[in-house]
């Protein structure tokens, strides 16, 4: 794939006119996916795909293109010389770019991760006997994924990795639920086993007496994959710098009103796992680490080199999105062991699901408890709860009302596949709220 | 582009002892141009095109989705699709047959008039930024933009059964957005709430709307926001617009009655249903106002089409009748597995995914209440329009909309201007509230580009038709 994204671009690049920039990206899979449900196959297959984007910086304009590698260097030449015509003429029609972001011609990269992973051919075999007398339901996704980037200029990156995600719910008779994501680069058979094995165990407990829980307010311990949910509304209209300067971020209060979140939360931009590539789809390479709130003040935005231009701010070389791609948050020292002792009485929320900002301005997330959730009666377990609607704001239990920060964090992976595959995740801690609102 | 692989040979490279085979070609091309704060931020073309070869061996379907549309890439992906499926046929969730892909033959070519062609990127360019330009009626306007997004989608599906199916789109998505900035005071106004206004049209769509006073009236209309009153707090009478009903079909009826969900196979990702497939033929969903149809047919609604990514032929089917649920949105797999009454709705987001159970276009079928007629039934209400925030549980019970304006209804009269309209509410007794149907008068069509379910996750789009609607007694709250 490599090979073929270089030959392409290169052929591309000479297609060129004096004054024409072009840059050159790709983002591709060779992936299988097997669905379950009930612990039997669903739906199985395999995706080959590989996306070419392309921009065009002429006559002052910025010009997008895309299309789908084939694979046949005539094919795709013929494409990518088409989209480079397109865009030519286009540069001539539409209106001046006043915000031009040029590419840079140095800072290249190359980062191959190879693994031992899950053949395709063994994987049935490898996933399914295991999963045998219990309601299981999910996905397997597997394979090699791949990021380029290149441009008129000189520049080249190419990251390709390797891995497997196995997402996955187990289910109760009384459709009570725990999640797992058994997810990595090397498959081994016995951790796999043994994943599942702990899933099963937290499974009896779903088995308890459920218990009816009123809206109100109440202490809360969420683990790190609930935390890991609030922390993915920081990209949606949170801190992308865009979203401040236009009116549309929750994390307006923090800018213009410094007002600041517990002293106990920070979190940061941080590539230094190597997890993601540090190029964006200009090339530019991110900082290793770009705090953006530290012991809850917010010291910085997600500033893409667009929006540096458009509101006079400095980038930081954040994707044209402004989204994280690579967070991390910063531990705390609530050992889990004394999580239940802490918490003594209230909420227990292993994941959240469905969050929308319901008052953005006012940083008001609402969304709904789901999978293991639990009682907590005097710093014991006394069963699942019914699922609750919460609304509140994370100026409160990401502020004032947050009493501990998890000693340990967790790596969650992005298990998206709109479109393609995602790459990375989040790692953060669990933390525990004195007060969060449930509503219905 | 149109497709005009000849998939009659490709279907021949197939080399493998399959029971059933299939390829279906998708080509789609996009160009969405969008002026915001007076600058250009998009002006490109984005186009994807590939083939999805599906084989049926020992019961089970195996599919490669792949670029590479020739011979040898055929016989490549029906290898591999055959080893999948025949590695995963010992434990299969069901054991298919070919009736699970009816043999059809058939064409569909979305209603236009003008084709893409007619409108030179200039002319969008001059005509967003205009629209830009009525958009920032006031400095307090922070944030503006206009956005068309056309979209062309040729498809071509062939079997070994015999199906032969070319089915041609052009679609329009168009927004409008003015927000507004008075100190922590945002508010945001948009044309339809988050690109709800999308249909199957040609450029004429551009030339039928009256862009320059839609803008002013989005950007008067977010600067009004600014110092209107907060909703309140309380139960009371809610008067939904279409632009907002078309959600609250979107999430509370058409998740919940995929039938696939109902079989579990999304309670990993998306969730199940509070409806059970005993249900169908009985349950009380909503008031004897509620008539819920899947129609395929209307036209220039965003999802219309001829036949579904199955091959079965699509036709308009009550799901909700007088109230009563009497059929789920289920494609010939579900319909197989569930013994429950379907529709044609198996439909794939492009070539790399395999079809599941989606909506196409729910509408909610008019009754005959004017619109005034339902506001001067109202002592004491809200009346909303257009989404901007949208959740609910995995059971499709419990949910919470927010919209971007609202009225009060006083004494049978709309009087001030209320911002942030929120309510929440739980499925079955929300509709069984459902106390007066608007008119013809009164219908909206609309749509959403953005539906995402599946594993691996797809994005579809979907067409929601609805007249304006009356709810008794619903939660009601503001903002902060």
């Amino acid at each position: 794939m490599e090979n073929k994204f270089k030959s392409l671009s290169k052929k591309l690049f000479s297609e060129l006119k004096k004054e024409e920039i072009l840059t050159v990206s790709c983002t591709g899979e060779n992936s299988q996916f097997i669905r379950l449900n009930n612990a039997k196959i669903r739906q199985t297959g395999l995706v080959d795909d590989a996306d070419i984007q392309l921009k065009m910086i002429a006559n002052n304009r910025t010009c997008t293109g895309s299309f789908t590698l084939s694979g046949d260097s005539v094919i795709d030449l013929s494409r990518g010389k088409s989209e480079i015509e397109r865009m030519r003429l286009e540069s001539k029609e539409i209106l001046e770019d006043p915000y031009i972001v040029m590419p840079s011609g140095t800072g290249s990269s190359h980062e191959i991760i190879t693994a031992s992973g899950l053949n395709f051919v063994d994987a049935v075999d490898a996933i399914m006997p295991a999963v045998h007398g219990v309601d299981f339901v999910g996905i397997l996704a597997n394979g090699r994924m791949y990021r380029g980037n290149s441009n008129s200029l000189g520049q080249e990156h190419w990251f390709e990795t390797e891995s497997f995600c196995l997402d996955y719910s187990l289910v109760t008779k009384n459709h009570q639920m725990v999640k797992g994501t058994f997810a990595g680069t090397e498959w081994d058979q016995g951790k796999y086993e043994n994943y599942l094995q702990t899933s099963k165990q937290k499974l009896k407990m779903m088995e308890l007496k459920p218990v009816s829980v009123d809206t109100g307010e109440y202490r809360t311990w969420f683990e790190p994959a609930a935390v890991s949910d609030f922390l993915d509304m920081f990209s949606w209209n949170g801190i992308s710098e865009a979203s401040i300067q236009q009116g549309c971020s929750g994390f307006g209060k923090m800018r213009h009103d410094d007002v600041r979140l517990s002293p106990h939360f920070s979190i940061s931009e941080d590539f230094s796992t190597g997890m993601v590539p540090k190029f964006n789809s200009n090339g530019e390479v991110a900082p290793s680490v770009v705090p953006i709130i530290k012991d809850g003040e917010l010291v910085n935005t997600l500033v893409s080199s667009r929006t540096a231009a458009e509101y006079n701010r400095t980038t930081n070389y954040a994707e044209t999105g402004e989204y994280l791609r690579s967070p991390q948050m910063k531990p705390g020292d609530l050992k889990q062991e004394d999580v239940l002792k802490a918490l003594d009485t209230g909420l227990y929320l292993s994941n959240i699901h469905y969050l929308n900002w319901s008052d953005n301005p006012g940083g008001r997330i609402t969304g709904l408890t789901r999978y293991a959730c639990f009682w907590v009666n005097n710093g014991e377990i006394e069963g699942p709860i019914n699922t609750m609607r919460f609304d509140d704001t994370f100026y409160k239990y990401f502020g004032d009302n947050l009493e501990y920060v998890g000693g340990d964090t967790e790596f969650i992976p992005n298990t998206s596949t709109y479109g393609n595959r995602e790459i990375g995740g989040t790692i953060c801690p669990g933390i525990l709220a004195n007060s969060f609102a449930l509503t219905l | 582009m149109k497709v005009d692989t000849n998939l009659k040979d490709m279907l021949g490279a197939v080399s493998v002892p399959a029971d059933w085979v299939g390829i279906r070609e998708v080509y789609e091309a996009q160009s969405p141009r969008m002026i915001r704060d007076g600058a250009p931020v998009s002006n490109g073309r984005y186009s994807t095109h590939g083939i999805m070869v599906e084989v049926l061996v020992d019961g089970q379907f195996g599919y490669y989705g792949t670029p590479d549309i020739s011979k040898s890439g055929v016989e490549h992906a029906s290898r591999n699709a055959f080893e999948q499926a025949k590695a995963a046929s010992k434990y299969s969730v069901h054991s298919f047959t070919h009736e699970a892909r009816p043999k059809s033959v058939g064409t569909y070519r979305s209603p236009f008039v003008k084709d893409i062609g007619e409108v030179s990127a200039k002319e969008l360019n001059v005509l967003l930024l205009e629209a830009y330009k009525h958009l920032k009626v006031s400095d307090k306007i922070v944030s503006a933009s206009s956005l068309a997004r056309t979209i062309e989608t040729n498809f071509h599906y062939i079997s070994s059964n015999g199906s032969d199916i070319v089915q041609e789109f052009l679609m329009l998505e168009f927004d409008l957005s003015a927000t507004a900035v008075d100190g922590s005071n945002q508010q945001t106004r948009t044309f339809g709430g988050m690109r709800g206004t999308c249909r199957q049209t040609g450029m004429e769509f551009l030339d039928q709307m009256e862009i320059v006073s839609q803008a002013n009236k989005i950007g008067e209309q977010a600067i009004e926001l600014l110092t209107a009153d907060e909703t309140p707090t309380g139960d009371m009478d809610l008067v939904i617009a279409s632009d907002q009903m078309m959600l609250q079909i979107h999430e509370s009826i058409g998740h919940a009655l995929e039938v696939d969900r109902i079989l579990g196979d999304e309670r990993n990702y998306a969730g199940w249903s509070f409806v059970k497939l005993e249900d169908f033929g009985s349950l009380q969903y909503g008031s004897e106002h509620m008539n819920i149809t899947f129609d395929p047919t209307v036209s220039s609604e965003f999802a219309s089409y001829g036949y579904d990514d199955g091959g079965l032929k699509a036709d308009r089917e009550y799901l909700i009748k007088d109230g009563i649920l009497v059929r789920g949105l289920g494609g010939m797999e579900s319909q197989i597995r569930s013994g429950v009454n379907g529709v044609a709705n198996f439909r794939a987001s492009s070539w790399n995914r395999a079809p599941i159970d989606r909506m196409a276009n729910i509408n909610l079928e008019p009754g005959d209440a004017t619109f005034d007629d339902i506001i001067s039934s109202v002592e004491k209400g809200v009346y909303v329009e257009s989404n901007r925030s949208w959740s609910i549980d995995d059971y499709r019970n419990k949910f919470q909309f927010g919209c971007e304006y609202g009225k009060m209804i006083e004494n049978g009269k709309l009087t001030k201007t209320i911002k942030n309209p929120n309510y929440r509410g739980i499925s079955n007794p929300f509709w069984n509230s459902l106390k007066m149907v608007g008119n013809q008068d009164t219908l909206g069509i609309y749509g959403t580009p953005n539906c995402g379910k599946g594993e691996p996750n797809q994005i579809i789009r979907v067409g929601h038709a609805s007249p304006v609607c009356l709810f008794n007694n619903v939660q009601v709250f503001g903002g902060a």
